[in-house]
């Protein structure tokens, strides 16, 4: 398979995930659209690391464990985040989240 | 046998991502985002990445899956009501859709020459990684076991019911 092949999956994954971010209401879909989108880069740093023309360059797959990693904290702290909103609001609806003060 | 296996994994990420919008009830959500992901790893697996196909179905289909079904359960989420469109809205989102897609397919069309060549004999192991993670990389490593243990810290403490 070609590298473009990759990438172009990539970019259309990303925008998958940047719909689902955009268009659900729901505070917890809205995260997995970013999981979606960061799922998408770490493919194109695997595929650029494959077709690198260095082989023993393995940092693309050293980049990606650091990005699973930070996603991981990012989810744990983002669902966090949520349920102490709901604690306030008695909602995840973003739309009706629209005060700072509370 | 590469190009239908990249095909069938890309086009069941791809139509799971989809569904994962398109549902309205969040454990469909979530139970789609744990079938994305598991065909993600297929697509490592075919780019000779086993480590990070392993990593990624234990992190993501295991520990962050179970955090979002966990968390949607607690909160006992209901369906979605339907969004209401209106003309405005529609309009104005088909033509940036339809400008970025122009855009995106123009560029992809006036692209040099692919690159197809991989070198076939590097491989995702375990053993040069861990080489370089204990070496080159040691500072990144333990600056992101920090950044887990202030993510857990902030984790218990937001989540906590009052925080006296």
């Amino acid at each position: 398979m070609p590298l473009h092949y990759y990438l172009i999956f990539s970019a259309l994954l990303f925008a998958v995930g940047l719909a689902g971010a955009l268009t659900r209401r729901n505070a917890i879909l809205v995260l997995v659209g970013i999981e979606l989108m960061l799922n998408a880069a770490n493919l194109n740093f695997i595929a650029f690391w494959r077709y690198s023309p260095d082989p023993n360059a393995i940092q693309g797959i050293l980049f990606v464990i650091f990005s699973i990693a930070i996603a991981a904290a990012e989810a744990a702290v983002g669902l966090a985040l949520i349920i102490s909103i709901y604690r306030h609001y008695k909602t995840t609806n973003l739309e009706k989240m629209d005060s700072l003060k509370g | 046998m590469q190009a239908a296996l990249f095909y069938f994994f890309a086009a069941l990420t791809l139509v799971c991502g989809a569904l994962i919008i398109l549902n309205r009830n969040p454990i469909n959500s979530a139970m789609f985002l744990v079938l994305s992901i598991a065909s993600m790893a297929g697509l490592f697996v075919l780019l000779h990445a086993f480590f990070l196909a392993a990593v990624q179905v234990l992190v993501y289909a295991g520990a962050v899956m179970v955090l979002f079904l966990f968390v949607i359960m607690l909160l006992d989420l209901k369906e979605e009501d339907r969004r209401k469109f209106n003309l405005f809205g529609i309009i104005t989102g088909v033509i940036s859709v339809a400008a970025i897609a122009y855009i995106s397919f123009a560029a992809i069309r006036s692209g040099s020459a692919s690159v197809s060549r991989t070198a076939s004999d590097i491989e995702g192991g375990t053993l040069p990684l861990g080489k370089l993670l204990f070496t080159n990389y040691l500072l990144p490593f333990e600056i992101l076991s920090v950044l887990l243990l202030v993510a857990m810290v902030g984790v218990i403490l937001l989540s906590k019911k009052d925080l006296k």
